[in-house]
């Protein structure tokens, strides 16, 4: 038996959709980043500081966590409801999802906010 | 009477009996370093953070790759975001409908397996001349 609790989209086709849109936004800031870092050559604080200082920047980055941290609630969310199960733990199995799921999002909104703070905290 | 054709559950001791085709290898390694990833976005923060954080923060994080430790840390963890990324360009085409047949899950996976080695390996030459 499986259990049915907070599932990300509350739908398998829009967690799915949610998946790879995010997915897609993720690859193309790493493909990005490495673009940049390879033509830069020389990576100085100077030209570190002065990548994160503009806006665009900014706003990519924090689209790029947001879309990693939504991208792993529904990747930890499909890992967590295969493996804990009532199958395999009995009657603990739905406090012990709860109790992971509510790590998992505890986790990924405090990394939403640490980046937050590390783009405009100073 | 015990029926030995009697379906079994699939226990974890099955694992070592085995022998899992490379799809399923590249499958559950995508899994697993899915989970580390998740661990790993808190490095990927505290790296931004004292390296944008002053002059001398961002020296010590260049500084601290000539330590072989944190070269081989930060290779590892390269190198578990390469084969997360790569393995997912695998499946967002296979999702397009590209290469779904056995043949092509089996020779997109060797392709995700020997890519993420030259990729890992340029990124570690990368790092180390930098």
């Amino acid at each position: 038996m499986t259990i049915r609790m907070t599932r990300p989209g509350r739908s398998g086709i829009l967690d799915w959709l949610i998946q790879r849109v995010t997915a897609v936004i993720v690859a193309a800031f790493i493909v990005a980043m490495l673009v940049w870092l390879l033509s830069t050559g020389d990576v100085t604080y100077a030209a570190w500081k002065g990548l994160f200082a503009t806006a665009w920047m900014q706003s990519f980055t924090l689209l790029a966590l947001l879309a990693t941290c939504v991208h792993a609630w529904i990747g930890m969310w499909t890992v967590g409801t295969d493996y804990i199960q009532t199958g395999n733990l009995g009657k603990y199995a739905e406090t012990l999802l709860f109790l992971y799921q509510l790590g998992c999002a505890l986790v990924l909104i405090f990394y939403l906010l640490w980046g937050i703070n590390i783009l405009w905290g100073n | 009477m015990r029926n030995d054709n009697r379906p079994t559950n699939v226990g974890l001791s099955n694992l070592f009996v085995f022998r899992f085709p490379i799809t399923a290898i590249v499958s559950i390694i995508h899994r697993i370093t899915g989970i580390l990833l998740f661990a790993g976005i808190a490095f990927a923060l505290y790296v931004l953070q004292v390296s944008l954080s002053s002059e001398q923060g961002f020296n010590e994080i260049k500084s601290a790759l000539s330590s072989p430790l944190c070269l081989v840390i930060t290779i590892a963890l390269i190198a578990v975001l390469l084969f997360h990324f790569v393995a997912g360009i695998k499946h967002l085409l296979m999702d397009l409908g590209i290469g779904e047949t056995l043949e092509g899950g089996v020779f997109a996976s060797r392709v995700v397996l020997l890519s993420v080695a030259i990729l890992v390996f340029l990124a570690g030459i990368w790092l180390v001349q930098v």
